[in-house]
């Protein structure tokens, strides 16, 4: 019988591989650098494994595509905080990869005095989080009178107190003082690697020896896992200019990941020096060398949003991002300043080469007939869904993922919305394009219905001339 | 393509639909009959209408459909309106504010999530707010008017059960827990966790057992309160008033001739409620229920305005009204054959027949006379119509459609013999 597990990539990665190494499951080319993420194993004959961002390990469980998985209880309890029917069991804490969720504000500018406070405030409480359903079920279990959540992918510690009140951030147990100036005000929940089952495989496919063998390692005692990577490192306070103080301060996101280096060589060369950006230590709040500009590091994909709400005046992201925001909001202000020319990728429909059509109107077609949805996966999870709407696909599902997504074709996914380079990713994965979406590249973005003072319209459009000058060469 | 659907929704068939409008109608009757009008809200409302008096249990909220709306990119949540009673308090704060007292009733569906899918994710129910008044006499009338619309549905067995918010909340107060505590314990009894007070006593032995035994205050007059308060009159000056509240209302359906149990233990879903909670059971069923909820307008920035109301729960009883009861006779029902040619005559006909409140079908295809007592031919040649009476199995040939409305006019003389 085959038994498919789902295993983490990043935080708990080094821990779990140690695990299942002494469990002697044998997967090969489990590491960080996996370039592949279809692993299978030599001791257990019919268990094979599949590497997943961390966050998408508990959907891909409850919903059926793998029997086991192994990730944080807090990816865990973001899923069954919001949908409690779900067919997933918690097998067993694994002991490793500790941490604990923290509810946590900015002990500067606008500050937070207490919990209590931020009960009895009849003004809008922002929490920004990576873990929106937990972070609302925190806010009802308090009875906050009316908040919003800004659901991140990311850096929701950079937000407070400029771009939401409080942010919902991993930790260690109780931690108190973070990064940034930030205090935790409340300790939400404590959080250990765990393995997680389907209910159905786990009451049908006897699961039980591979369970066996890592009791066998958990209970023994040389089990020793590698020193655990810390979460939530405390970074010095940096100095930042608060909105408070200066109403003409022109707030300037800029991306993290990949994106950094030629982000970092056109602001050079427009003349904007970016003191500790790209940041070995992580620093999301690094110092410009222009007057009244405030910079913060935060995913290019988080952006459209936080300029919408006015948390940024000016921002560099990606075009696919603005149309991902735009579909789902359509009357948001964000707007497209200018294109500035570096990034280039192009959107589009990928299947399997194993599905013999060659356009998507085939696969509309090849899909009719079938009695399941047809399973769209997407890190665009509107673009995606307008995709399929617009090419009448029918019974469909969007499998929204997080990243790695060209691995959920063929077995977790029949059509994937995705963004490619040169096309060699896609090949290598044995996947094919039969429609493209759109191209998408860097821009700067900003709010078209946003009111600024004289001095501070003087600094955006400075920023934007001497970006201007440098892609366009004018 | 694969034909579902969606989880713990209802159809309601043709047969449901007559039991629904006629409790519908007869709802409706005893509101406007009681000097009451009706208004209708939308279905989506901001989550923060529900979470901003902090009244609603997180395990409430946490049942509701929230989702982010097409230009939700503040964050701002909307909702499928989840309660009846909060937007008809934003209706009156939005429209009626300054104007005093408000008469207002409503139909309408509600929205919270229901785990298993057994029961229904979409439910109907029949509401009725009394804005602007604080009496006894006011929360009496309200009782009565929920008893009335009950009879009116011709529902037998109702038993009329009675708590008060106010003697529960000071009674936590008393008990001196912890704020959290105290909101906790409050939270598993508006949940519906009757064995919550119970666990609370076994938990702290030390309790006062006079105290707790006004947890276990049950009865079916007023003498048990008036003992209670006698009781505590000394040493729980506190409950005095809510205990005075509760005996005056009682007392008035007393003298009215209502019979009732009081049960200060149960409250499930009172939680707005500042005063009297009545609830109505056929059974073990819920049919409806109400009470008193003065702080509810004032904690949304309506001011100072105290209300009460009740909601009687539609879905739960049409399984309770007898299936005809709704129906139109057969005796108006007319059949209607024309052939292409006649099409005109046939809906002129048609429509002169339903304008005298017949219910008319033109025949299509082959479809049969099966449920009207009437059937008409259209004929291109005298005579041009033919009435067959399908109960008496007479047929009649006319000349001119007066002829043919004075002849159907004579029928209904007789309809009750004929039905």
């Amino acid at each position: 019988m085959s038994i498919k597990i789902a295993l983490p990539k990043g935080r708990l990665l080094a821990e779990t591989n140690a695990l299942l190494s002494q469990a002697g499951w044998g997967l090969g080319g489990y590491h960080e650098k996996a370039r592949l993420y279809r692993l299978r194993s030599e001791a257990f004959p019919g268990l094979s494994a599949k590497i997943f961002n961390e966050r998408d390990i508990p959907v891909q469980v409850a919903i059926g595509n793998y029997d086991l998985g192994i990730c944080g209880l807090d990816w865990v309890d973001e899923l069954l905080v919001k949908y409690p029917s779900s067919t997933m069991v918690t097998v067993r804490d694994l002991g490793y990869g500790e941490g604990a969720l923290h509810t946590v504000g900015s002990n500067l500018g606008r500050a937070i005095s207490s919990l209590e406070e931020v009960c009895s405030r009849t003004d809008v409480i922002r929490i920004a989080s990576e873990y929106p359903n937990l972070a609302e079920s925190w806010a009802l279990k308090l009875r906050l009178k009316r908040f919003s959540i800004f659901s991140l992918w990311g850096g929701a510690e950079a937000y407070p107190p400029e771009g939401a009140e409080l942010a919902l951030i991993p930790g260690r147990r109780g931690q108190k003082l973070f990064g940034y100036g930030l205090v935790s005000w409340d300790e939400v929940k404590s959080y250990r690697a765990v393995l997680i089952a389907n209910r159905d495989s786990w009451e049908t496919k006897g699961l039980g020896r591979l369970q066996a063998s890592l009791e066998d390692v958990l209970a023994s005692g040389d089990w020793c896992p590698p020193p655990a990577e810390v979460t939530g490192a405390s970074l010095a306070n940096k100095p930042y200019l608060s909105r408070e103080t200066d109403e003409g301060v022109v707030w300037l996101a800029l991306p993290d990941g990949h994106q950094q280096q030629p982000t970092v060589s056109l602001l050079n060369k427009a003349g904007i020096q970016i003191d500790d950006y790209p940041s070995a230590s992580g620093n999301r709040r690094p110092v410009a060398n222009l007057d009244g500009v405030a910079v913060k590091v935060i995913r290019p994909q988080d952006m459209p949003l936080q300029v919408a709400n006015g948390n940024f005046d000016l921002a560099i992201t990606g075009r696919d991002w603005i149309r991902e925001h735009l579909y789902q909001f359509p009357s948001s202000p964000v707007a497209e300043l200018l294109d500035l020319k570096f990034g280039r990728v192009k959107l589009v429909a990928v299947i399997s080469q194993g599905v013999a059509v060659s356009d998507i109107e085939g696969l509309r077609r090849l899909s009719e007939g079938q009695p399941k949805p047809l399973r769209v996966a997407s890190e665009y999870v509107n673009i995606a869904d307008k995709y399929a709407r617009d090419n009448h696909l029918g019974m469909y599902r969007i499998v929204p993922t997080w990243g790695a997504s060209e691995a959920f074709l063929p077995e977790d996914a029949d059509l994937l919305i995705e963004n490619t380079q040169t096309g060699r990713t896609l090949a290598k994965h044995n996947l094919k394009i039969i429609d493209t979406l759109g191209e998408s590249s860097a821009c700067l973005i900003g709010n078209s219905r946003g009111v600024f003072s004289d001095a501070k319209k003087a600094r955006m459009d400075a920023i934007v001339s001497a970006l201007r000058t440098v892609v366009e060469g004018v | 393509m694969m034909v579902e659907r969606c989880k713990g929704c209802r159809d309601l068939s043709p047969e449901e639909m007559g039991r629904f409008r006629f409790i519908e109608g007869a709802f409706r009757d005893c509101c406007l009959g009681w000097g009451f009008s009706e208004v209708k809200t939308p279905t989506l409302e901001y989550l923060h209408l529900f979470t901003a008096t902090g009244t609603l249990t997180p395990a409430m909220l946490g049942k509701v459909y929230s989702f982010l709306d097409w230009d939700g990119w503040s964050g701002q949540r909307v909702v499928l309106r989840p309660d009846g009673t909060i937007p008809l308090a934003r209706f009156y704060i939005d429209n009626m504010a300054g104007k005093g007292l408000a008469k207002l009733f409503y139909v309408t569906n509600i929205f919270r999530f229901e785990e298993t899918g057994t029961e229904a994710r979409e439910r109907w129910q029949g509401g009725v707010e009394l804005i602007g008044v604080a009496s006894p006499l006011a929360d009496v009338a309200l009782i009565s008017m929920a008893l009335e619309a009950m009879s009116r549905f011709g529902v037998k067995g109702v038993e009329l059960r009675l708590s008060h918010a106010g003697v529960i909340r000071s009674l936590l107060a008393k008990l001196r827990l912890s704020l959290r505590e105290q909101a906790r314990i409050l939270d598993q009894i508006l949940d519906g966790d009757s064995e919550a007070l119970a666990r609370l006593k076994s938990e702290r032995p030390r309790l006062g057992k006079a105290l707790t035994s006004l947890l276990d205050l049950k009865g079916e007059s007023s003498g048990v309160l008036k003992e209670a308060r006698a009781t505590f009159s000394q040493s729980f000056p506190e409950i005095e008033s809510h205990m005075d509240n509760l005996i005056s209302i009682v007392d008035l359906l007393g003298a009215m001739g209502y019979r009732y149990q009081i049960d200060i233990a149960s409250g499930r879903g009172f939680e707005y409620y500042t005063g009297v909670i009545f609830q109505l059971f056929v059974g073990e069923d819920k049919v409806g229920g109400g009470g008193r909820y003065d702080a509810l307008i004032p904690l949304m920035g309506g001011g100072d305005i105290p209300a009460s109301g009740f909601a009687l729960y539609f879905d739960h009883l049409m399984d309770l009204v007898a299936p005809v009861a709704s129906c139109r006779g057969k005796t108006q029902r007319i059949l209607i054959r024309a052939t292409s040619e006649d099409i005109k005559r046939g809906f002129d006909i048609a429509r002169r027949l339903r304008e005298a409140g017949y219910v008319t079908e033109l025949q299509l295809e082959d479809q049969g006379p099966t449920d009207a007592r009437w059937f008409l031919e259209l004929q291109a040649e005298a005579p041009v119509y033919v009435v067959t009476d399908l109960v008496k199995h007479q047929k009649l040939e006319l000349g001119t459609a007066d002829e043919l409305m004075r002849l159907l006019g004579e029928g209904d003389v007789n309809q009750d013999s004929l039905t």
